[in-house]
């Protein structure tokens, strides 16, 4: 009974975890979906939003909302800016797309560390979600709990808008297939700018209100951004419903996971990709349509 | 048959190669010989490194140049090659070919078992499953603390005996010269593959996987071998990093490594060996030496190394010389392209435009 409680907490945990994988794995999802471009710099989104909030947030509510604007707007505007500068590229192939987030990536993260100091900075929750309730006879943070909870708004928000809407079904037709969207007389750069600025702002705010649970730091990127890929390639490209598959597996991979077999723990993840790949080679979900 | 410009210079080159050539090799040959008298011992365990790098970059150069599959995951191979050369230093034998051949057994060894995963992939998806490996080995090497210490790392490595009967190298300037050899040696057995009929395969798997598929070529399996043996490289490499610094940690496998090796081999130009050893100088001479100057800011100019070859140098260093050589000739007389030939622009060798998707079975087109 003991060590279910343990473990039924840590499922908890996992599902905090996964949920905010899902937030930085979407965007991810979707820009390559749509136009194969592979940013590489999607981790550096995170920092962004988690810088935000370990200089903006001082324990008010007021501080975290300050901090969740500022990183939206930054993290949209970083997402803008590599539209901008990856499109140019577009008729010359994808690894330079690729390559050239990856230089913004090093540079940004660079510049960063350069601001805040080349360490993991903690970053504290607002003062009145520090506490702890009992859960499954556990003492278990508020701020985790109320992060789910928000999260899983996001998601579903997410998610409806892009299943459910006329916006959602002009984004899921450019991801199908992007030519005859454009030959049908939408701008299709349109699409792609502004799901890209999405994609990062959706990253961003899970940097903002993600930071206490994943702290910024060096290496941080890196960490996000292997963690969204594999939720990309486990959920499928350019799928919103694989990200969230996707994130809630992985998340449980990692805590549930690593809390039944530690020695296992750093593949796991390799095995879990390896696993679904196996059964799935298009992920867990693919994207209708073209592939 | 082939109109790609690369396979005929290859084939011009390996039945004769021209003065010019033969006298840069020599050139090269001269400058390295003489460096350990010119240089001083910071400089000379640079350029040590940098051929370590160079060695990595053709690692990552048989992936994405030749073979057409962009990889971020060598430094996961050159990882455990080090980590294998480093406990075999300490635990078994100070003779480095036994090193580096264990080294590349191991790393082989996991390159062919990740690589059956990587493999099934093309294009950005095999990118995207090579970061995986490479950033699941960096936290595998910090935490797995029981054989690789942890983020500590492995210390305390004798120092490198190249044959056995020979005494231990004291001086940074012999252990170049031992890395010299032992890269000289590598590079030459991976010309020699890349220029052999499984060198073809591989490049055709880049130009046209489909056709070669429906030839009758298993070009899964041509693939597979090819990831392995690119690991096993990386892997003999890591071992000579191993002699070089005598240290080990979870920071030689780390992301910016394998972005390294993958930048190298872009600077290089598609496919080019030469291209992708040179390519590893310049990023190991512009971060550990400028950006040292600069005060540690080599990641930085890592980054804006790789804006400015995105934008200003699309074909690589190798790409250039041939680049303007084009141009120079199309202004001069506007001949049509040669017979054969039926475009005469470069053919854009980024490898994802045909078969996009994760283990495709349709062909294109």
């Amino acid at each position: 009974m003991d060590a279910l409680a343990t473990n039924l907490v840590t499922v908890v945990e996992g599902i905090a975890f996964g949920l905010l994988l899902f937030t930085l794995a979407v965007g991810l999802s979707l820009v390559f979906g749509m136009m194969d471009v592979l940013n590489l710099a999607h981790g550096t989104l995170y920092l962004v939003g988690a810088y935000a909030a370990y200089a903006l947030s001082d324990g008010s509510w007021w501080g975290l909302a300050l901090a969740v604007v500022v990183g939206t707007v930054a993290g949209a505007a970083g997402g803008g800016l590599l539209a901008g500068m990856t499109l140019p590229l577009s008729r010359r192939g994808h690894l330079d797309q690729a390559l050239l987030t990856l230089g913004v990536a090093f540079i940004a993260a660079e510049l960063f560390f350069e601001a805040f100091g080349h360490e993991v900075v903690p970053t504290a929750p607002p003062e009145a979600l520090r506490g702890s309730v009992e859960l499954f006879g556990r003492q278990y943070p508020v701020y985790r709990l109320v992060f789910i909870a928000v999260a899983a708004v996001l998601a579903l928000a997410v998610y409806l808008v892009f299943e459910r809407s006329t916006l959602g079904a002009l984004v899921r037709a450019t991801v199908a297939d992007r030519e005859m969207v454009h030959a049908m007389g939408v701008d299709t750069r349109k699409v792609l700018f502004g799901v890209f600025a999405v994609g990062a702002a959706l990253a961003a705010i899970g940097g903002t209100l993600g930071a206490p649970l994943l702290a910024p730091g060096p290496g941080i990127d890196e960490r996000v951004l292997v963690l969204s890929l594999v939720v990309v390639v486990i959920g499928g490209l350019g799928s919103v419903r694989g990200a969230l598959l996707g994130g809630l597996l992985i998340g449980q991979v990692q805590t549930l996971g690593v809390s039944l077999l530690p020695d296992l723990a750093p593949f796991l993840l390799f095995g879990a990709m390896l696993v679904v790949l196996a059964i799935k080679p298009a992920g867990l979900v693919p994207a209708g349509g073209r592939r | 048959m082939s109109p790609d410009p690369d396979l005929r210079r290859a084939l011009r080159f390996g039945l004769r190669p021209g003065r010019w050539t033969v006298l840069a090799w020599a050139a090269v040959a001269v400058v390295l010989a003489a460096a350990p008298f010119l240089l001083n011992n910071y400089q000379i365990s640079t350029l040590s490194r940098m051929l370590v790098f160079g060695l990595l970059a053709i690692s990552a150069t048989l992936l994405t140049g030749v073979t057409g599959l962009p990889t971020l995951g060598q430094a996961a191979y050159f990882g455990v090659g080090a980590y294998t050369a480093a406990i075999v230093a300490r635990d078994v034998t100070a003779i480095g070919p036994v090193q580096v051949l264990l080294a590349a057994v191991a790393a082989a060894v996991v390159a062919l078992f990740t690589g059956t995963l990587a493999t099934r992939a093309r294009g950005v998806p095999f990118l995207m499953i090579t970061l995986a490996i490479g950033e699941i080995a960096h936290s595998a090497a910090t935490s797995w603390s029981s054989i690789t210490r942890g983020s500590d790392g492995l210390s305390g490595i004798p120092r490198v005996v190249p044959l056995p009967g020979m005494s231990e190298l004291r001086l940074d300037g012999l252990v170049y010269y031992y890395v010299l050899v032992m890269a000289a040696l590598a590079y030459l057995l991976v010309r020699a593959l890349v220029r052999s009929p499984y060198g073809l395969v591989l490049r055709g798997v880049r130009d046209n996987e489909a056709r070669l598929r429906a030839i009758g070529y298993p070009t899964g399996r041509y693939v597979l071998a090819g990831f392995t043996v690119a690991g096993g490289l990386a892997g003999a490499a890591g071992a000579l990093l191993v002699s070089v610094q005598r240290f080990v940690s979870p920071g030689d496998v780390g992301f910016s490594v394998a972005a390294v090796a993958l930048l190298a081999a872009i600077i290089g130009g598609v496919g080019s060996l030469p291209g992708a050893m040179a390519g590893a100088a310049l990023v190991v001479l512009v971060r550990d030496y400028i950006g040292t100057d600069l005060g540690g800011r080599g990641p930085l100019l890592v980054g804006a190394m790789f804006v400015a070859v995105v934008y200003l140098m699309p074909q690589g260093l190798a790409g250039l010389g041939h680049q303007l050589r084009r141009w120079f000739s199309w202004r001069r007389r506007s001949t049509p392209p040669p017979a054969g030939a039926p475009s005469s622009a470069e053919p854009e060798t980024t490898p994802d435009d045909p078969q996009p998707s994760v283990g495709s079975d349709r062909s294109a087109t």
